[in-house]
């Protein structure tokens, strides 16, 4: 079961920080980030992409569900 | 469409932005606004709260179109990309709180991040101190953030809630037209205009508008901020939005050597004090503020365009802050701080304080 985060209705850089802690916790596997902003999706995916995890966005309601991988 | 909405996510995308502004801030200035502030959402916003009467200082008093067109700007962005999306309720008394607080460190200064980047772009040395200031107060900020420092989350709420500050704008464009300024008149119905200072020195309306549009539009595609920049290097090691706000520095530079208004120096730079120590201080407090409130004053006004009712509240708390600092002797002026300037520094300071240390809650 992923962890699922809620970052919905948080504002800049909150949805990052709280991926960011999320992806030190576990180090690998998968994470799923719930955001509800264009800026968020690309704040979170640009951050996960540069430690190395791979980011796949899919339309969900009210936002965007992210789905960040690392092997 | 959709290639333009990846290009200004890109690396290069921020970077024309602020290459954009760079080359219009210095010849917004060419073109009549008042030297080292072609654009700055501080000193313009402080302009409007003196156009409506919210203080009386004669000399800053026009109700700059940049602003207006900043926020325009950027709901035609969110909606011709269908990213407007209508939300408040994050803690709006705060972010009035710290608007008001960072409008009175920024006019300890005498200017925003923007205008701190234009004056050292155009020579003004003093413009250091409040740059180390601004990265001061930001850091601080940050140390908050990452000890769970957050305002709490917002909701979506009805469309009108996020129409509400460009409909003010609207307003505020319309009485522009209804009540133009008068040759020699300090007064045209309900507006109030400089006859002398920085509020009697600007652009024609429709080229500051024109340009404010533009920027609202960019700014709200490619997410730029100068806080952020900061913050989210300290935070992150990120360069994303830093490289933005350097390729504004170095570009207005570029452009201000080539018009010839570049004057190197501290003595005597136009709109500025050399009272380091409070260029420092100020700018200390602006920082913080900007930090817990989620962006810089310039990044609140496009959020407000794209329907963020909370920033709309930072951007009100920011006019009425104008007025406070104007009305009680906050403000600094060409000669140095105002007489109660330094007090309202420190309050400032000891209220970003406490809002930080006690607004902490596990979200996740």
């Amino acid at each position: 079961m992923s962890k699922i985060v809620d970052a919905r209705g948080l504002s800049c850089p909150q949805p990052v920080l709280l991926a960011l802690n999320e992806t030190k916790k576990i180090n690998k596997g998968e994470i799923i980030i719930l955001v509800d902003t264009d800026t968020s999706k690309e704040n979170v995916s640009r951050l996960a992409q540069q430690s190395g995890w791979s980011v796949g966005v899919e339309r969900a309601q009210e936002g965007y569900r992210l789905v960040l991988r690392k092997d | 469409m959709t290639t333009i909405k990846n290009f200004f996510a890109t690396r290069w995308g921020i970077i024309s932005v602020g290459a954009f502004i760079g080359v219009f801030a210095p010849l917004l200035q060419r073109w009549g606004n008042p030297a080292n502030m072609g654009i700055c959402v501080a000193c313009f916003e402080r302009d409007i709260a003196g156009a409506l009467g919210l203080h009386r200082a004669a000399v800053v008093q026009y109700m700059r179109p940049e602003i207006i067109g900043f926020v325009l700007g950027s709901l035609i962005a969110a909606y011709a990309f269908k990213e407007f999306r209508s939300r408040a309720g994050s803690a709006p008394v705060v972010r009035f709180v710290l608007g008001a607080f960072a409008m009175i460190g920024a006019l300890v200064f005498l200017g925003c991040p923007w205008r701190a980047l234009l004056r050292l772009a155009g020579g003004d040395g003093n413009a250091i101190f409040g740059l180390l200031g601004l990265i001061g107060g930001i850091w601080v900020g940050t140390l908050f953030l990452k000890g769970g420092y957050n305002l709490g989350r917002s909701q979506k709420t009805h469309t009108s809630v996020g129409w509400l500050l460009p409909l003010v704008m609207l307003g505020f464009l319309a009485l522009m037209f209804i009540f133009p300024k008068v040759e020699g008149q300090d007064k045209s119905g309900v507006l109030f205009y400089s006859l002398k200072g920085p509020g009697s020195m600007y652009a024609p309306l429709f080229v500051s508008l024109l340009i404010g549009l533009c920027i609202g539009f960019l700014a709200q595609r490619s997410r730029f901020c100068t806080m952020g920049a900061i913050r989210d290097f300290v935070l992150f090691r990120q360069t994303h939005l830093l490289s933005g706000a350097i390729a504004l520095a170095v570009v207005a530079f570029i452009v201000n050597l080539i018009l010839g208004q570049f004057h190197p120096g501290f003595a005597k730079q136009p709109v500025a004090h050399t009272m380091s120590l409070w260029n420092f201080g100020g700018m200390v407090l602006a920082g913080l503020a900007f930090a817990l409130a989620g962006g810089c004053p310039g990044r609140q006004l496009f959020l407000a365009g794209e329907g963020d009712g909370d920033a709309a509240v930072f951007v009100l708390g920011m006019i009425v802050g104008a007025g406070f600092a104007h009305n009680f002797g906050l403000a600094s002026s060409p000669d140095g701080v105002g007489p109660y300037g330094v007090a309202a520094v420190i309050i400032g300071l000891l209220t970003c304080l406490f809002i930080g240390f006690t607004m902490r809650k596990e979200v996740a």
